[in-house]
């Protein structure tokens, strides 16, 4: 498509015009769309394909296609390959929302049968199981308990681990030290529980506790924090670090006022986000605190429950009334984990260095 | 206060890699000296041996004396960090700290030293700073505001203000004026000729014109070839450096005859 420019071209005329082309409207790639759904789900119910899923495909694949048949006509073929990635993303954004969404769906609508104040007030003490009744109380104070534990252990390692990498690390030991790290990262969760229960139960005879599921928990979370420690280290610019130490400040207080104020907001947001994820741990929990029907309030002795372990009991409890509970006990775990990552934003927004004039 | 530095047979190495060799020179208290030569020939490299800079970096390592006043900045047992009090330092960019206020980059140097000092004391000491570097009247009003939300020569001038807010005898200035527009610029040059009356000021440039206006003495460095090591060419007064300079390659420099 070469639309050369000669000397006496109008310089307005838009298809001789070098650097204005025919245009689509707006509502084009929306109208492809809805043409792609029905014609998608035309063919789907004419080949009476069952499940609604093969339709969707169908429409995206249809969406894809149609996009570039179309702009090709209208609008030539770079504008088409450029339509064309355009709708690949969204397809794509859409394929990953989906299951999100009904995910998130599905929980709520089956969660929030059971879910009121009396479900998060009790425990399971003195509840028949295939009896409607019950709560999450225990397990959320579990949860609550080794969750913190774990971080209070897990953190402050992972962040000295992080700056020792980022600020002072050199050579052989920083290596192996990366090394190890990247090791714990790959470490199946099982696999964390295993270790804690031979070393924690088995060789030192320590009982079952949270104290326990949280130290398997810490080993699951530490490589976690180390890296998005590092990472947001990585991004404080060299020259505030030399700012700092030519006005005769020392590294380490460098490193406390000036680096790690600097990307506070960052570190918090990984440590949220590793707090997230050993919250729906469930392998080291049926390992190593057992679970438990009751409130323990100690989670240094004795067993407890938690909540993907309480998800898991109930489900396998295998009644009606113990599927309500465990879809429940799922939402008020997405519940805390959202919460906990709304907290995160917020603290790294108010954190985040200010520009403001 | 102000202090005179006396460098000799001083080469800075980046690993194996030797950016300035054998420099030897008198920098003298209350003056303003000037350090000029084409890109890559060392003098950054030079300036940040003056207080201890160069083994901030990775392979950074000196040998050679720096002497001043009568203590050298290499000796055994000499705490960079104390170097650093009394060596201030202003860099190319302006780097305020992200997360202070413009009261909070002034005050940084005399509270991350954690002395401690009285609410009052520090209130005095930035107001006076901030004045020294012609910027309290821009800032009055607005000290809790954050410092990254100036414009580029204010920050400058901040940052320059927080070089002097501990009160070092000598400062360093590495291009300060180069991301400046020339009403800034002016500004600087000013306030470098009345910090002279108190510091020991060294500045490097590549603008010729402004080694001409602000310094006592120049000092140019070249070297022979990429990859070689820069060296000092000649130092002397800035008169002299500049209309009847001594070594060729300094005339053809400065007259802009040069590679
Ligand atoms: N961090 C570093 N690591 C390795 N080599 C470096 C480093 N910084 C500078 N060098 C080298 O040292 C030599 C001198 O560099 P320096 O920055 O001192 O030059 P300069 O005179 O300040 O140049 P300019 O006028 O462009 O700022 C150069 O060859 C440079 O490649
Ligand atoms: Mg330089």
């Amino acid at each position: 498509m070469s639309h050369a420019m000669t000397q006496d071209a109008p310089p307005a005329a838009p298809l001789n015009s070098l650097l204005s082309h025919r245009r689509m409207p707006r509502w084009a790639p929306a109208g492809i769309a809805v043409a792609a759904i029905a014609l998608g789900s035309g063919i789907g119910a004419v080949a009476g394909l069952a499940s609604k899923l093969q339709w969707c495909l169908i429409a995206l694949v249809l969406f894809v296609a149609l996009t570039y048949l179309i702009t090709a006509r209208v609008e030539g073929r770079r504008q088409a390959k450029d339509r064309v990635a355009t709708s690949l993303v969204w397809a794509c954004f859409v394929v990953a929302v989906v299951p999100l969404y009904s995910l998130l769906q599905t929980t709520i609508s089956k969660g929030v049968k059971v879910l009121d104040g009396n479900f998060l007030g009790h425990s399971m003490g003195g509840v028949i199981t295939t009896q409607p009744g019950g709560g999450v109380y225990h397990a959320i104070i579990g949860t609550l308990e080794q969750v913190a534990l774990a971080s209070l252990i897990a953190v402050p390692v992972g962040l000295l681990t992080a700056i020792y990498l980022v600020e002072y690390g050199r050579g052989k030991l920083a290596k192996v030290v990366t090394f190890f790290v990247d090791v714990m990262t790959g470490v199946p969760s099982i696999v964390a529980g295993l270790f804690i229960l031979a070393f924690w139960i088995i060789i030192l005879g320590f009982g079952y506790s949270g104290f326990a599921g949280a130290l398997a928990l810490s080993i699951l979370m530490m490589p976690v924090v180390v890296r998005s420690t590092e990472e947001m280290l990585k991004l404080v610019p060299n020259e505030l670090r030399e700012a700092s130490l030519a006005l005769g400040v020392p590294k380490w207080r460098t490193i406390v006022k000036v680096v790690l104020p600097t990307s506070i907001g960052g570190i918090l947001t990984g440590v949220m986000l590793a707090v997230a994820r050993i919250a729906g741990e469930t392998a080291p929990v049926l390992l190593l605190v057992f679970g438990n029907q009751l409130i323990n309030n100690d989670p240094f002795n004795g067993a407890q429950s938690s909540l993907p372990y309480y998800v898991y009991e109930q489900y396998t409890n295998g009644n009606d009334a113990s599927f309500d509970r465990a879809w429940a006990a799922a939402l008020v775990l997405i519940a805390f984990v959202m919460i906990l990552n709304l907290v995160a934003r917020g603290i790294a927004r108010w954190k985040a260095p200010k520009t403001g004039r | 206060m102000a202090k005179r530095i006396d460098v000799s047979g001083l080469s800075a190495y980046y690993g194996n890699h030797r950016a300035i060799e054998d420099i030897s020179m008198t920098v003298e208290p209350r003056s303003v000296t000037a350090f000029i030569g084409p890109s890559g020939c060392g003098k950054s490299t030079f300036l940040r041996t003056l207080n201890r800079m160069h083994e901030v970096t990775p392979g950074g390592r000196v040998e050679g004396k720096v002497m001043l006043d009568d203590e050298n900045l290499y000796g055994a047992g000499v705490d960079p960090v104390a170097v650093r009090r009394t060596v201030g330092m202003v860099f190319q960019r302006p780097n305020p700290f992200p997360t202070m206020s413009i009261y909070d980059n002034v005050a940084a140097g005399l509270r991350l030293n954690g002395s401690a000092r009285r609410k009052s004391e520090i209130d005095g000491i930035v107001e006076k700073s901030l004045k020294g570097a012609n910027l309290w009247n821009e800032v009055k009003d607005r000290l809790n505001k954050p410092g990254a939300g100036l414009s580029g020569g204010q920050q400058q001038r901040l940052c320059i203000a927080r070089a002097i807010a501990v009160e070092p005898q000598v400062l360093l200035m590495d291009e300060p004026c180069s991301a400046l527009d020339p009403i800034s610029t002016l500004a600087i040059e000013d306030l470098i000729g009345e910090l002279k009356e108190q510091f020991t000021i060294v500045i490097v440039t590549h603008n010729m014109q402004q080694a001409a206006r602000v310094s006592d003495r120049t000092a140019f460095f070249n070297l022979a070839g990429v990859g070689q090591p820069g060296k000092l060419i000649e130092i002397d007064e800035t008169q002299r450096i500049f209309s009847n300079p001594s070594v060729q390659a300094t005339e053809d420099y400065i007259s802009g005859r040069f590679g």
